[in-house]
């Protein structure tokens, strides 16, 4: 436990240092990429709830990313192209204010999980992974041909969103908006693991009886997981279209699903910090095999199925052990 | 701590590449992976060839794979931008990435080169002093596969495209010059790989031609099935589906095809024939028309910076505009939106020996310009 | 719109349908023998395609790239599963998944690196080309007959396989009670090579099939394995019944879906806005069908417990 806790902080600092460095050192690119492993353990710690609490595979989390990033791109380019969204029951033109569209993010998000979970969980297992595919892809062809907000094309904001005494527009003071929020949603991730609801979950995944038993009901549980799972992919959905103030249904594809499954794992499924280190080492794995060959994707592979062949329990288990963090 | 380690090493290895900084870097982002590999391999193989022709070496081209995905291009073009500092970006292929990179590069003070995307808002609201398109605005070929059929006295064509923004465009471009009848009108899924039941529909609808968009693999297999099904109305389409790349894997089935391109092998001038030979004696293959637009887009940036140094941004932007390079396509020049206006001839997919390839037949539309150029204020 | 289009869709559907059964009977034998979700088994699909695409350029025999596609697919699979999917077994469903994505990227990119960035060519036998006159009058090309009964025929022994064979015990033995079946002395390893084997051989031989009529590229394995675990999750995983009936199921929903969704829409609205809206609705379709089973039946329609 405590070494995990060094660990876990030492994580944090790094993530925190790098791009410090690279601000001192006047390499913007750095500070970017720091940004992006930041808002994709976001959202990786989002699934992770699902996963590693809940035990619920899902295959199908891009669709709230895609959402929470529709929803920044919605929102601002209605209010870049002054072409109200709605006159009715208020006028109402859009927003470029970080702040509100996170909450439209979130909530619109919650809402989707809420829908999409309360029909997947009356599945299990094999089917509940492919349901949750199913409903990702019905809603990736959506986008895809949503004519009205790019189709295929996706939408581009020209420039970030904005928000009351940051200049967004700056790498660090953006990054330095990411990583908030993560340190916030990591927090409160620990918080929700070790309250009543967070270990009846975990005690769910164990044995579905055990909960019963004392009176509570596995499948709302799941689904008040699943809500909140959803709500945090959708937020880093938000962040990550600020991130390229780009949107488009390739982040709601099957592969995106992948990756962030990728990053919980390769972490270390149930870790808290898990995401954060799996969604590192992904990036630069990325970033650094890309420069090495045109097939970087087999090197990636091979080192995906070492990874789950030889390294159980994921990068944290490969050097903490097997100690299970926060259950 | 490791991460922090490569990371430090990271910033170590890009100070060393801007110490060796040339005087011009150009930064190409391309589709190098993936299922429209051949795409970017081609741009990127035409654009080399006539770089290392030039022999400079105060030129400096950083090469990129965006595997397709729009948010990794935005991302590769950020570090291109901020970290190594280039003047001038170029290579991408389609237009949801292009969307999604141009108008922030372009905002950031660098030159955007389009060898091949030409989506139609940066033609029209969103065009940029910094922007030119070298290949062709996106609904070009469309609109002379339109007036070829007017040519040709087709009066009810059936037309068919994938459901999304360049399958609508490209309808959009074909009805805007076709003046015949629409026997039907159908949007096909995304990756879509069969095509019976559209056929089936083509044949049920009394057509008298069919006029389809169906990039890459979905072209392939289009005509692959369409040949089979034993329908034989004349088929027209534009050269993405007639490219030297995927021809082969065509085979028989496209012969005889009329298809609109800005470029063919057999456009009769100098810098075009040394081009064919050149291509042929380096890569071992026929170029497609992506590796002229590639070539094209290199030797317009090598004129321009003989005129003009880079860093002198109005004087290279005059330079650019004038366009005073030997083209592969003969005459080229620039409208007031920086886009071509150029000849877009119709070609026949025709056989020499084992291989398949195209042959011009006639003038779809000269010097055109395209439709949105009046929406651009610049 | 006449009866003979509407019959002649039905053909498209059901020959989509046949094509789809081979994928999932693969994957559904696999995940009821061994347990195991294989999402590289598209990539396998990808295999026999360009097995049957190079042996076909090279010898000219379409009999023989079919034969090619069939042993390049299975000796894939049986490579697979001694090096990598043996391990994983006795692995929760998440080790699985991203053991196996993995292998996707490996396959796509092995391909590409070997075969270059650009499509192969794979073409109908001249002796299977064109079209022919059905009674009614219906002009059907006479390939697509073909795959429907070269798709048929492999089901129906298939079927005879696990109903009449000895490996057919020992398969239904191993669906029912893994450890039984290695206590009765059956050489287990050997069984789970061997069903392996025999899922990427059927997946090869429909990639193959359908190379020849559409594309053969890299990256052709992905659309299709989506559908084919659609299929078997309508079907019910790890039963092959269920598998014929979710592959003509979701084989006919979208060729009938896509072709009379327009039409329907374009009776209310501008036949511009039809086709799109109707082709986006189309596109969706089969998910729907997928998410309605489901809920009716939250282990598809043939299956027992997940």
């Amino acid at each position: 436990m405590g070494r995990e806790r060094i660990f876990n902080a030492g994580i944090l600092l790094a993530l925190l240092l790098v791009p410090l460095i690279a601000w001192k050192m006047d390499e913007p690119f750095l500070i970017t990429l720091a940004t992006k492993v930041t808002i994709l353990a976001l959202a990786g710690v989002g699934l992770n709830i699902a996963l590693g609490l809940g035990g619920l595979v899902s295959l199908g989390h891009a669709a709230f990313f895609g959402i929470g990033g529709y929803a920044m791109g919605i929102l601002a380019s209605h209010a870049q192209n002054y072409e109200p969204l709605f006159s009715w029951p208020f006028l109402f033109e859009g927003s470029n204010q970080m702040p509100l569209i996170w909450l439209v993010a979130v909530v619109a998000s919650a809402a989707a999980a809420l829908v999409i979970g309360a029909l997947s969980l009356r599945t299990s297992g094999v089917y509940f992974i492919m349901i949750t595919l199913a409903f990702g892809q019905m809603l990736y062809y959506f986008t895809i041909s949503w004519s009205a907000y790019g189709g295929e094309d996706g939408l581009s904001i020209w420039v970030r969103n904005e928000m009351p005494g940051v200049n967004t527009l700056d790498p660090i003071q953006f990054f330095a908006v990411t990583f908030v929020i993560l340190c916030l949603t990591l927090w409160s991730a620990a918080r929700v693991a070790q309250s009543a609801f967070g270990l009846a979950l975990s005690a769910a995944r164990q044995s579905e009886e055990r909960v019963e038993t004392v009176g509570l009901a596995p499948f709302k549980l799941r689904l008040m997981a699943f809500v909140i799972s959803g709500a945090i992919t959708g937020l880093a959905g938000a962040l990550f279209a600020d991130l390229n103030r780009f949107v488009s249904p390739t982040m709601l594809s099957w592969h995106t699903s992948g990756e962030i499954m990728i990053f919980v794992i390769l972490g270390g499924v149930g870790r808290l910090y898990g995401p954060v280190v799996g969604a590192a080492v992904y990036i630069l794995l990325e970033h650094f095999l890309g420069g090495i060959s045109e097939y970087w994707q087999i090197f990636l592979g091979l080192l995906l199925l070492g990874m789950v062949l030889f390294a159980r329990g994921g990068l944290i288990g490969a050097l903490l052990g097997r100690e299970v963090a926060h259950d | 701590m490791k991460i922090l380690k490569s990371l430090a090493m990271a910033t170590a290895v890009s100070t060393l590449a801007l110490a060796a900084q040339a005087d011009t870097k150009i930064g190409m982002i391309t589709t190098l992976s993936g299922g429209g590999a051949g795409l970017g391999v081609d741009v990127r193989d035409g654009f080399m060839m006539a770089i290392e022709a030039a022999g400079r070496d105060d030129v400096e081209v950083v090469i990129e794979d965006d595997q397709r995905k729009p948010e990794s291009a935005v991302q590769i073009a950020d570090r291109m931008i901020q970290s190594e500092k280039v003047d001038i970006m170029t290579g991408i292929i389609w237009s949801n990435l292009a969307m999604a990179v141009v108008p922030a590069a372009t905002a950031q003070d660098v030159f955007y080169l389009s060898p091949n995307a030409g989506p139609s808002v940066l033609a029209g609201k969103r065009c940029h002093k910094n922007y030119f398109n070298v290949a062709w605005q996106n609904d070009n070929l469309h609109e002379a596969a339109g007036a070829y059929a007017n040519d040709a006295a087709l009066k009810n064509s059936f037309i068919l495209a994938p459901n999304y923004p360049a399958g609508k465009d490209a309808l959009t471009g074909y009805k805007r010059m076709y003046s015949g009848e629409l026997a039907g009108e159908i949007y096909t899924k995304l990756g879509q790989t069969d095509y019976a039941a559209e056929i089936a529909q083509i044949r049920a609808s009394g057509a008298d031609s069919v006029y389809f968009f169906l990039p890459g693999g979905m072209g392939i297999s289009f005509l692959k099935q369409y040949a089979d099904s034993g329908v034989d109305l004349p088929v027209v389409g534009p050269a993405f589906s007639f490219d030297q790349g995927i021809l082969q894997a065509v085979g028989a089935a496209a012969l005889g095809i009329k298809n609109t391109s800005q470029w063919n092998k057999d456009i009769d001038n100098a810098a075009n024939a040394a081009f064919v030979a050149d291509f042929q004696a380096k890569y071992g293959r026929l170029p497609s028309l992506y590796a002229s637009q590639g070539f094209d887009t290199a030797n317009l940036i090598l004129s321009a910076l003989d005129k003009a140094d880079v860093k002198d941004q109005d004087a290279f932007r005059a330079a650019l505009k004038a366009a005073e390079f030997d083209s592969v396509r003969g005459d080229f020049k620039f409208g007031d939106n920086h886009h071509p206006v150029q000849n877009i001839y119709v070609r026949e997919v025709i056989q020499e020996g084992d291989v398949f390839t195209n042959k011009i037949i006639a003038t779809g539309l000269a010097d055109h310009a395209d439709a949105y150029a009046s929406e651009c204020n610049m | 719109m006449s009866l003979i289009l509407i019959l002649e869709q039905v053909l498209n559907g059901l020959q989509f349908g046949v094509m789809l059964f081979l994928m999932a009977a693969g994957l559904t034998l696999v995940f009821g023998v061994m347990g195991l979700i294989n999402l590289a088994h598209g990539a396998l699909y990808m295999v026999g395609a360009f097995a049957a695409a190079a042996v076909a350029g090279w010898t000219g025999s379409f009999v023989l790239a079919l034969m090619a596609s069939l042993a390049a697919a299975a000796a894939a699979g049986a490579l697979v599963e001694v090096t990598v999917i043996r391990r994983l077994y006795d692995r929760d469903h998440l080790d699985q998944v991203l053991a196996t994505f993995a292998l996707i990227l490996i396959f796509s990119e092995g391909t590409r690196w070997l075969f270059g960035s650009f499509p192969l060519f794979l073409d109908v036998p001249s002796y299977l080309s064109g079209p022919v006159m059905l009674p009614g009058g219906i002009q059907y090309p006479l390939y697509r007959l073909a795959m429907i009964a070269i798709g048929l025929v492999v089901g129906a022994g298939l079927f005879w396989l696990i109903a009449r064979t000895r490996i057919g015990v020992q398969i239904r033995a191993g669906e029912a009670d893994r450890e039984m079946i290695a206590a009765l002395g059956v050489d287990i390893s050997k069984l789970y090579t061997l069903v392996f084997a025999l899922g990427a051989a059927l997946a090869g031989l429909a990639g193959a099939l359908v190379g020849a009529i559409q594309s053969v590229q890299v990256g052709m394995g992905e659309p299709v394995l989506i559908l084919a675990f659609v299929v078997i999750v309508i079907g019910g995983i790890g039963s092959i019944k269920g598998a014929l009936v979710g592959a003509l199921l979701v084989g006919l929903t979208d060729t009938l879906g896509g072709v009379f969704l327009p039409r329907l829409f374009a009776l209310m609205m501008e036949p511009e806005n039809a086709a799109s809206l109707g082709a986006s609705l189309a596109s969706m379709l089969i998910y729907i069908l997928m998410a309605a089973v489901l809920l009716v039946r939250p282990s598809g329609l043939f299956g027992g417990s997940a």
